[in-house]
């Protein structure tokens, strides 16, 4: 009998043990990436945000309805040139795959800027800077800083409005199209002007 | 039969002396001191309180045995992919409480959890924007073991579902060398900042039905600037 005891207790201590390390805590949910591959070895990817049903909240100063409702945005005069923003992401198959914040910033010292964090929460995040100015319809920036997968990733990100005129779909009103140009910068070459 | 309950109230006991291995293993303590407190560079620290109610959004999915959402009709994020996701925007205070900047962190439970190894695993990422100053990412991995056995699990064996105390503890583990956490610049006087950061947690209270009720939040930043030539390079490769 107490044999038959001693040995539940070893045989309880290693399948609680073989579970510990077997068996996963967390089980993260992933969509296939959609990626196009470049000429230059590097990728396209292409994100979007439905506009109004993935905005989680605008803040800024001097809002009369806020959002999300309830929230109380700082009233210090020191963000008053900065409007944040939150969203979710989807991927072109229009399935949610991450988080979005973009702030735009208006610094009398530094300039306005436009900056972008994307979290994809199985892959990384990425950091991207850009001009205010659009070009072509598209604004466009610089990759500053990825992290995880993202992280040897060098390249740009475009941010382009695309309003939605068919009235086919309901209540929005359009769509903010996100698209990054990322190469591994074990891939890159600086061309001779670089170099210099 | 009797072999059999006996084998049973066996296994029990097994897996009851795992889980007490697990849970007062001494091997698995958190490091209370920041590794960037014997650094000679300048530093920022910035304080944020982790009470779901002082910040300015907080979402997740909206689980029961998550932090409840804040504004309580925030949009949460229940769909499949951003279902182990919590996102919070905060005011962030400078040593004296007075208001410098807002830092919005994301933070995804992470796959390479592993509680045999004392590893309760979190990916975050914090932007933080300081008007007049300027912006910047910190990438981090958090560790929150340590929170988990020492505030959650006794607020949960607490009758009242409260925990009490004075906990500190730092929470980041990496992914720098150090168990640093790693900051890149972003624009004003931050651009081409390459450095490390750490995060610390301070709790005085929790609670199971609210999360916590008194809890600061500390990163401190190195500031020692080192511009990566790589963040500069030219980004018209297309």
């Amino acid at each position: 009998m107490i044999k038959t005891f001693i040995f539940g207790i070893i045989l309880g201590l290693a399948g609680a043990f073989a579970a510990l390390h077997f068996v996963s805590v967390v089980d993260q949910h992933r969509e296939s990436s959609i990626i196009s591959v470049t000429r230059n070895g590097g990728n396209t990817e292409v994100f979007h945000i439905n506009l109004p049903i993935d905005r989680i909240m605008t803040g800024a100063q001097g809002q009369a309805n806020p959002l999300p409702p309830g929230m109380e945005w700082p009233n210090d005069p020191i963000f008053s040139n900065v409007r944040a923003e939150l969203f979710k992401l989807r991927n072109a198959r229009d399935a949610i795959v991450g988080v979005a914040s973009r702030f735009a910033l208006s610094d009398p010292e530094f300039g306005d800027k436009i900056e972008w964090l994307l979290h994809l929460p199985a892959r990384g995040s990425v950091f991207v800077r850009m001009s205010p100015q659009p070009v072509d319809r598209s604004r466009v920036g610089d990759l500053s800083a990825g992290t995880r997968e993202f992280g040897s990733m060098l390249g740009q990100v475009s941010e382009r409005w695309i309003a939605d005129t068919s009235g086919s779909s309901g209540d929005l009103t359009g769509r903010i199209e996100l698209s990054m140009n990322l190469l591994s910068n074990e891939q890159y070459v600086p061309d001779a002007e670089d170099a210099e | 039969m009797r072999y059999l309950i006996v084998l049973l109230l066996g296994l029990v006991t097994g897996v009851a002396i795992a889980l007490a291995i697990l849970f007062y293993n001494p091997f698995t303590a958190q490091i209370s001191l920041s590794p960037l407190a014997v650094s000679d560079s300048q530093q920022i620290s910035l304080r944020y309180s982790a009470v779901a109610e002082d910040s300015i959004i907080i979402t997740n999915s909206g689980d029961s045995s998550r932090l409840q959402p804040n504004p309580a009709k925030v949009l949460q994020l229940w769909e499949a992919p951003i279902s182990n996701t919590d996102v919070l925007v905060t005011l962030l205070h400078d040593s004296r409480n007075k208001s410098v900047g807002i830092g919005v962190k994301f933070s995804s439970r992470s796959e390479r959890t592993r509680l045999l190894n004392g590893k309760a695993l979190v990916d975050s990422a914090w932007y933080i924007y300081l008007p007049g100053k300027g912006s910047m990412l910190i990438e981090q991995s958090e560790n929150h073991w340590a929170f988990l056995r020492d505030v959650i699990i006794p607020a949960r064996w607490n009758s009242g579902n409260k925990w009490r105390g004075n906990w500190q503890g730092v929470i980041t583990d990496g992914p720098g060398a150090l168990g640093t956490a790693r900051v890149y610049g972003g624009s004003g006087i931050y651009s081409g900042l390459n450095s490390e950061a750490i995060e610390t947690h301070t709790a005085k209270a929790y609670s199971t039905d609210v999360g916590p009720v008194a809890m600061e939040g500390r990163l401190t930043i190195d500031l020692s600037v080192e511009v990566d030539d790589e963040t500069s390079a030219d980004a018209s490769i297309y």
